[in-house]
Order: C-alpha cells, then sequence, then structure tokens
C-alpha cells in the first residue's frame, strides 16, 4: 500500500478504538454516514464553551464570534468544493433537502405541465420523490435513464431522453447502492449543449473524491456533511449565482428577509435568501473543521487510498463461492454490494455484527436497483479512509464463514 | 466463531431455512394473503385452506432472510388443525415471547416455536420473526390484501 497515513488516522477516530460485541469495531458502513475524527468533535464542545450565541442578529462580542465562524465555514465549503462565491453555499440539512429545494423552487418557477425532468435508474430516493412530487404537483413527467448489468448508466439511452422538452437533469454523482461513479462532466456537457441544468447529488462522492463544481460546470451541487466526516443535520446545496437569484426562497422565515411590512417582504440577498431561521450553528462550523482536518490529508490521497482498498476487496470477494457482486461498473467508488447465494442479507449483517463488523444490509435507499438486480436487499461494505486491508480481510473471513454456518 | 449467535441461528432455524415445509401453492386457497416487510424487502404469500373455522391447511411461497423462513414454516406446520380461536391464541404467545418484556417467557405454552424467542434480543430482527404470524392473523380476519410489518 501506498504511504497513507491509515495508523495516524486511525488514532483520530475516537469511536474506532470501540468494542463490538466484544470484538474490535470494524466500521464498514460509512456510505450510511462516516465516524467523526475528534478535531469535528473538539470544535463543537470549543464552540459551545466558548464562542456560541446566534448568527447575523446581535452586535455583541459573542455574536459575532459566532457569525464570524459560521461564515468562516461557508467560505471553506466554497473552497472545498471550488465554487467561485459564497453566495453560492447555501445551508440545508442535507443531500435531501438540498434536492427538495431546488425541486420545490427551482422546479415550480420553471417546469410545467408536459416538461420533463430527467433522472437515472441508480438514483437514491432522494433523488426521485422530490421529482415526483414536482411532477404530481406541475404536471411534468419525470423520465428515467436506464443502467445495464454492470451497474451502469446506458449514455446512449440517457443522451436520447434528453429532448427538447428536458427542463433539468438530476443525476447521482456516485451511487450509494452500487458504487458507480456517473461521468458526470460528459453528461453536464451533454445536457448544457441543449441549455438544460444540471443538478448532481454528491452525497456519496464528496468524501471519496476531489469536487470541483467550477471545472464540473454543475448548475447544483448537493451534499451532507454526516457523510463527509461532520454531524449529521447539515449539507450544502450549492447552486450557480445566477440560477439561484433568480430563483423564489423555499421556506420563510428570519434571516431570509431585508425588510417586513404586512403588505409585502423584501427578500434578503444570496445565500441568505435560502437560510430561513436560525442554522445548525455547531453544525455549520464543524463541517469547517472536518474539511481543514480532510485538506491536511488531501482528497486525491484519500482517493487513491480507497481505490487500493476497492481493488483488495473486491479481489478478496471474487474468490469467494457464492458471493455475487452487484455493481461492477468501471469507474466506481469505495464501495461493495453483495449478494450471498440462499443466505439473506439480513443474516448476513447480524452475523457480521456477531463479530463486530457494521455493514448495511437493505435496499439502501433504492428500491428500484434492487428490482432491476432481482434481489430484495443486499449487503453492502463501504469504505473510508480509515479503515485497512486488515479489516477488508476480517470481512472475508466472516463472509467465508457464514457460507459454512448456513451450508 | 458465532458463538454469540446461537440462541438466535438455532440449529432448527437451519434447517428449516434449508428445507421450508409447506412450501407450495395451494390452488384455490380459501384465503391468500401477502406480507410485506419494507425493511428488508421480504415478501410472503400465505395460503390457507378452511374447513368451518379450522384450518386443514397451510402453505406458503416467497423468499426472506433464515428468521423469517424459519418462521413462517414453523408456523404453517403449527397452525394445521387449529381452529382460528387457537390459532389467534398461539399469535399471542408469539408476540408475548419475541416482543414482551417479561423475565418469564412460558417456552412451554409455544412448543416448538420457542427456537424463534432468540430473537428478543435482537430488535431489528423481531420483525423477521413475526411477518408470518402478522400475514396470518390478516388471513384469519379474513383481509384479503397486504400487510405490512411497518
Ligand atoms: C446517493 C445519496 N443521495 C442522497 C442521500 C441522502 O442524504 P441525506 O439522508 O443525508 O439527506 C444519500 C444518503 O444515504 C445518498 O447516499
Amino acid at each position: 500500500m501506498t504511504n497513507f497515513p491509515v495508523e495516524k488516522i486511525r488514532a483520530d477516530f475516537p469511536i474506532l478504538a470501540e468494542k463490538i460485541r466484544n470484538k474490535p469495531l470494524v466500521y464498514l458502513d460509512n456510505a450510511a454516514t462516516c465516524q467523526k475524527p475528534q478535531a469535528v468533535i473538539d470544535s463543537i464542545v470549543h464552540l459551545y464553551s466558548h464562542d456560541y450565541a446566534n448568527v447575523h442578529r446581535g452586535v455583541h462580542t459573542l455574536s459575532v464570534r459566532s457569525t464570524d465562524l459560521f461564515e468562516g465555514a461557508r467560505t471553506k465549503v466554497k473552497d472545498f468544493i471550488n465554487a467561485g462565491h459564497e453566495k453560492e453555499i447555501i445551508f440545508v440539512k442535507g443531500t435531501t433537502e438540498a434536492i427538495n429545494l431546488v425541486a420545490q423552487s427551482y422546479g415550480k418557477a420553471n417546469i410545467k405541465a408536459g416538461d420533463e425532468i430527467l433522472i437515472t435508474a441508480m438514483e437514491h430516493h432522494s433523488n426521485i420523490v422530490p421529482w415526483q412530487i414536482l411532477c404530481q404537483q406541475t404536471g411534468a413527467v419525470l423520465k428515467v435513464a436506464p443502467i445495464n448489468l454492470h451497474g451502469e448508466l446506458i449514455y446512449d439511452e440517457f443522451e436520447k431522453l434528453l429532448s427538447d422538452k428536458t427542463r433539468l437533469v438530476s443525476v447521482v454523482h456516485m451511487s450509494n447502492a452500487l458504487g458507480t461513479i456517473n461521468p458526470v462532466k460528459i453528461i453536464i456537457a451533454a445536457a448544457h449543449a441543449k441549455d438544460i441544468p444540471v443538478m448532481l447529488d454528491g452525497a456519496q462522492a464528496i468524501p471519496h473524491m476531489t469536487v470541483d463544481v467550477q471545472d464540473l460546470d454543475c448548475d447544483f451541487y448537493a451534499f451532507s456533511g454526516h457523510k463527509l466526516y461532520a454531524p449529521s443535520g447539515i449539507g450544502v446545496l450549492y447552486g450557480k449565482q445566477a440560477l439561484l437569484e433568480a430563483m423564489p426562497p423555499y421556506q420563510g422565515g428570519g434571516d431570509m428577509i431585508r425588510k417586513v411590512t404586512f403588505a409585502e417582504t423584501e427578500y434578503n440577498v444570496l445565500p441568505y435568501k435560502f437560510e430561513a431561521g436560525t442554522p445548525a450553528i455547531a453544525d455549520v462550523v464543524s463541517l469547517g473543521a472536518a474539511i481543514d482536518y480532510l485538506n491536511a490529508i488531501g482528497m486525491d490521497k484519500i482517493a487513491a487510498y480507497e481505490a487500493e482498498l476497492l481493488d483488495y476487496a473486491t479481489e478478496k470477494a471474487m474468490q469467494i463461492k457464492g458471493l455475487r457482486i452487484i455493481g461492477e461498473a468501471e469507474h466506481k467508488g469505495a464501495i461493495l454490494s453483495f449478494v450471498l447465494d440462499k443466505i439473506h442479507p439480513h443474516d448476513i449483517g447480524t452475523m457480521l455484527d456477531s463479530l463486530g463488523i457494521a455493514v448495511r444490509a437493505g435496499h439502501h435507499c433504492a428500491m428500484p436497483v434492487m428490482d432491476f438486480f432481482k434481489v430484495p436487499a443486499t449487503a453492502r461494505a463501504s469504505f473510508a479512509m480509515y479503515n485497512t486491508k486488515e479489516e477488508i480481510d476480517v470481512l472475508m473471513n466472516g463472509i467465508k464463514s457464514l457460507i459454512e454456518v448456513f451450508g | 466463531m458465532f458463538d454469540d449467535l446461537r440462541d438466535l441461528y438455532q440449529e432448527v432455524i437451519f434447517d428449516h431455512n434449508r428445507n421450508p415445509r409447506n412450501f407450495r401453492v395451494i390452488e384455490n386457497a380459501d384465503r391468500r394473503v401477502e406480507g410485506f416487510n419494507p425493511l428488508c424487502g421480504d415478501r410472503l404469500t400465505l395460503f390457507l385452506q378452511m374447513d368451518g373455522d379450522r384450518i386443514t391447511d397451510a402453505s406458503f411461497q416467497g423468499s426472506g432472510c433464515a428468521i423469517s423462513t424459519a418462521s413462517v414454516s414453523l408456523m404453517t406446520e403449527i397452525v394445521k388443525g387449529k381452529t382460528e380461536q387457537e390459532a389467534e391464541d398461539l399469535f399471542k404467545k408469539f408476540h408475548e415471547m419475541t416482543t414482551g418484556k417479561d423475565e418469564q417467557i412460558n417456552l412451554e405454552a409455544v412448543g416448538k416455536l420457542a427456537v424463534l424467542a432468540g430473537v428478543r434480543e435482537y430488535p431489528a430482527r423481531v420483525k423477521c420473526a413475526t411477518l408470518a404470524w402478522h400475514t396470518l392473523d390478516a388471513a384469519l380476519k379474513n383481509e384479503q390484501k397486504s400487510i405490512s410489518t411497518e
């Protein structure tokens, strides 16, 4: 393996020292949510211990400090994804809220009966249902580009579905159920050639690779803090300034206004127009701490290390008789979804748990993907930068043993 | 290696999982109800043949985890020949055994089903064991529709 400082990184994550059922924890459910480094935990404690007050409201010292830290985190996010301006970074609850925001604000203002919204067959429910709701509200039509048996988007079919009626494309950057990384740059270029904006669901991609929204040229990008080593309850919607400016607010309340009378209300400028109410202040600040932590390691190094982990795991998994990998895309992130002959994923999940190994067993909020592969569920091991080859060995030995037990 | 799991995965459960009993369709069954556990995607179809209020035959189709397969397989065996009331009583006892807070559980009362008592310690798996029984309950109440554990 490369000289990636995995042991040093592991030491930064206190939970990794936990014992589960008297065995060392092997945490392989990172696609669901990942664990937090001490620096992130400390940032929350520090804020509440020294700097906490409401943001954007007071002239008193604490409010100023709190606001500076909060806005400082926005700048960190902006730099992390290379957005052009802080105005383009909107704090939301998570990926789900970001997509709902775009659907209800951009969607309602720009999409009407007969128009089409194009997604793919590998979307998470959160990139399906908000569009279905919008379609019900407007009479628009949801189109779904198909995938092949490797779990890859069939690009030719996707391109054919880009029609004169398509008003928005929303695609997952990296699939949580399959690991597939979509050719998003090509998708965006093709859509833009027809003046169609593109939203990317970056929930899975963000912790695994360098994301540069200007280079991608995406119109919207959504991700969740909790999959990026930060707390749950905080996420980001990136949107191009011109689009955001033209969009109506998503929710009304404090912070998002400039002037209110009973006759009319003048909305605040970006990004505040979309941030009604008191935000998740500590969570935003600690998202900034998570980004600092990741920058110190380097996203490219993380990506290279995780690629090695995935290759190793895939190679070992392929040697296990009766194991079928679900999701064999050429271009793939660190997710190994699999099924075992005659053993249900839930039994796999419980059995591995008894060995201290946390994997996800279920439909991964992607029921249409399960239907496509004709499985009720899969077991999924998803890796993070703190996982090791040794942990993969523990997983593979566990799988082999449980196959024996089921006989 | 899986010593901790011996209470949950007893040999009887592996046996029923490998060779489920009454795994067949009853053509023209008097009752036919589908059970669905959205959490894990398990689906089963339960068939009952009745003579008055007595269950004369029970069978199932579908696929699920070892716990749910063993549970439905055992259930179809045990309810055959029982009246609706007897089956409902058994459901109640089974429910108590799998979800009850009592330290004392009456394993005698449920007979062979006692092998499933281990799910009590695994809250995430209780529904796997009870899906069959909720489906039976719906069938006995003659609800000809899909039921779900949620
Ligand atoms: C691909 C993908 N999109 C969207 C989401 C939703 O993220 P959240 O639940 O944080 O809003 C997830 C999380 O599971 C995901 O994996």
